[in-house]
């Protein structure tokens, strides 16, 4: 249970991070560090104790298996984000074409 | 059949930029017979639809272990909003991105995939597929905002990005969750699983609230509202036109309405908070438009207390609210689409959208000019246009329910809207122009057709509005009304 709670803690220090540091690179590490919090959630929830891998075999019986699934999710999920992060990066380099800056309270040219 | 909603766009998306390279009006033809194609499907979907689900196991693995796809006259709906405002976007782009931005085959990739994404976010069964169409979606949109890469466009879409992930994080994370409660993602599935464990369950709710807050931001709801007035400003015309009218829809209120009301269970405590989520968006979206000059912005926030009138339509959990708010989301994708369209073709032909600098331009621009006259008629709720019909719908529900404060809010903020449009069509288009500007000309072919054909939509809905409420809205009401009834649907037990 305690693994599960400091889960919902590294996303709240990633969603801290995301929401509150001034610089656009510190927000988007702060997005990986949200991210890698839920991918390791749905690894621990798919985690059984001293279980095998679930391969299919006439030979052998697997009875206690660790769930296959969240890992396939994970996969994609991990993708997602690297196309989340790489676009992320790109726009962030543009801005500091335009504004030669990374810090926030400089970039602000929108309001109201 | 089902797969062709997402096929086809997916199709596209990935061999436009191989032959746009050498051939110049490939990607525009590709794109805008793509999109003809989508509005045939999904039309003729509503008649195959009328009660019930169609159900498409991709890669013949069936439900509840492989992926499903799933049509009910819900996802109809949603399918008929997004391929309609879709195609006529991707008709009026023709002229517009030609003009204005370079790379079109770019461009016409990217809204390729966000159709593609949209439409997989529809007609999907399986929570985890949901969730990778949304991001398809999502990243398509931040792509979208950026296209011109200005400055305010490259910092609208980082806002839009920082959102919309901290959005797609809290949906994957309630996803995670559920997958670990019940083992399994097949959307009926879970609403099976979650029946046999009994109602209040304390995970579940932590789960729905976790589902909340992440597709209210999607969908632009008032505590979490900051990022949409400055992306769908930024954006191109007929993206701003898709996002406003389309993304914040599906994305938003469409999922909301699918996981709250068919997996987790609608109850009285989420009709309070959709209710009053409703009733804050309305407010402070009509407060914060009416000061803006700047005509997009200005839209903007009035998507904002438009999608209010819908979720506080379907709060009220009845059978004529519920009809209401699906109505009022049919509807205001028309209009709000088609200002966002005229918004568009302003800045075209004026090169500014500050509405204090243009003035008299009905007289050089006739069809923009009685195009946006009838979207701002329909906007405000004037009869017998759609935006009428729909709000009355949700007024008289609010009634019926006792629920006053809601009904005279509805009414007031009616009444600002109103004011709102009066102030862009006097100074936009009616009032004389004092020093006039002169070689204003009219939009090109493709615009113009494509803002008209919009507003031949307002008037006839809201001219044969029993017909659709009794074709299209009214049988996804009954979806939703249905609530767990769905698991027979998709999973086909009795």
């Amino acid at each position: 249970m305690s693994l599960y709670i400091l889960c919902t803690v590294l996303f709240a220090i990633g969603l801290y991070c995301l929401l509150v540091k001034k610089n656009l690179v510190k927000k988007i590490i702060g997005l990986g560090i949200m991210e890698y919090a839920i991918n390791l959630f749905f690894i621990l929830a798919g985690y059984r104790t001293a279980a095998e891998a679930p391969i299919l075999d006439r030979e052998l019986a697997i009875t206690n298996f660790v769930d296959p699934l969240p890992q396939a999710l994970i996969l994609t999920s991990i993708v997602i984000g690297l196309a989340v992060t790489a676009l992320m990066v790109a726009i962030a380099v543009r801005l500091y074409e335009k504004y030669r800056t990374f810090d926030i309270n400089e970039i602000r040219r929108l309001r109201g | 059949m089902i797969p062709l909603f997402v096929a086809i766009p997916l199709g596209f998306a990935f061999l436009i930029p191989l032959v746009s390279k050498y051939k110049e009006g490939f990607a525009r033809a590709c794109a805008v017979a793509g999109g003809f194609f989508l509005v045939c499907v999904s039309v003729a979907s509503v008649y195959w639809i009328k009660t019930g689900a169609m159900t498409y196991a991709v890669g013949g693995w069936k439900a509840p272990f492989g992926i499903c796809m799933e049509l009910d006259a819900l996802s109809v709906l949603i399918l008929l909003v997004i391929n309609i405002i879709g195609f006529l976007a991707l008709v009026y782009s023709a002229e517009y991105i030609k003009k204005r931005y370079t790379s079109p085959g770019l461009y016409y990739t990217l809204f390729c995939l966000l159709l593609a994404g949209l439409n997989g976010v529809a007609i999907s069964g399986d929570l985890f597929n949901m969730f990778v169409f949304l991001e398809i979606t999502s990243i398509a949109s931040y792509a979208l905002v950026a296209f011109g890469t200005e400055a305010e466009e490259l910092e609208a879409s980082f806002k839009y990005m920082v959102l919309g992930s901290i959005a797609s994080a809290l949906i994957l994370f309630a996803i995670g969750i559920l997958l670990a409660k019940v083992s399994t993602l097949n959307m009926a599935d879970i609403a099976r699983q979650l029946m046999r464990q009994g109602p209040g369950n304390i995970t579940v709710l932590y789960c729905a609230a976790l589902f909340t807050m992440g597709f209210a931001l999607k969908a632009g709801l008032v505590p979490f509202h900051t990022w949409l007035a400055d992306a769908h400003p930024a954006a191109p015309a007929p993206v701003s036109a898709m996002l406003s009218g389309v993304v914040i829809k599906t994305l938003g209120i469409y999922q909301l309405v699918r996981v709250i009301f068919n997996i987790i269970g609608f109850s009285q405590a989420m009709s309070f908070i959709f209710v009053w989520l409703g009733i804050i968006s309305m407010v402070v979206g009509v407060l914060l438009a009416i000061g803006q000059w700047d005509f997009k912005r200005l839209l903007a926030y009035h998507s904002i207390s438009q999608i209010g009138y819908v979720v506080f339509g379907i709060g009220l959990g009845t059978p004529l609210g519920i009809i209401g708010g699906l109505f009022h989301l049919f509807n205001h994708s028309l209009f709000k689409s088609l200002l966002f369209l005229n918004a568009g073709a302003v800045e075209f032909a004026t090169g500014t959208r500050r509405l204090e600098k243009v003035a008299g331009l009905s007289n050089e621009m006739p069809v923009t000019g009685v195009t946006s006259l009838i979207a701002s008629l329909s906007i405000a709720g004037i009869p017998p246009l759609c935006g009428f019909w729909s709000k009355l719908i949700i007024i008289i529900a609010a009634f019926q329910v006792q629920h006053f404060f809601g009904a005279i809010v509805c009414l007031a903020v009616s009444m600002v809207t109103l004011a709102s449009f009066l102030k862009v069509q006097k100074y936009a288009f009616a009032r004389k122009a004092q020093n006039p500007v002169t070689g204003i000309k009219e939009v090109p072919l493709s615009m113009k057709v494509s803002m008209v054909s919009l507003a031949i939509l307002c008037v006839g809905v809201g001219l044969f509005f029993p017909v659709i409420i009794n074709t299209v809205i009214k049988p996804a009401a009954d979806v939703l009304l249905a609530g767990r009834e769905y698991i027979n649907w998709v999973l086909g037990v009795k």
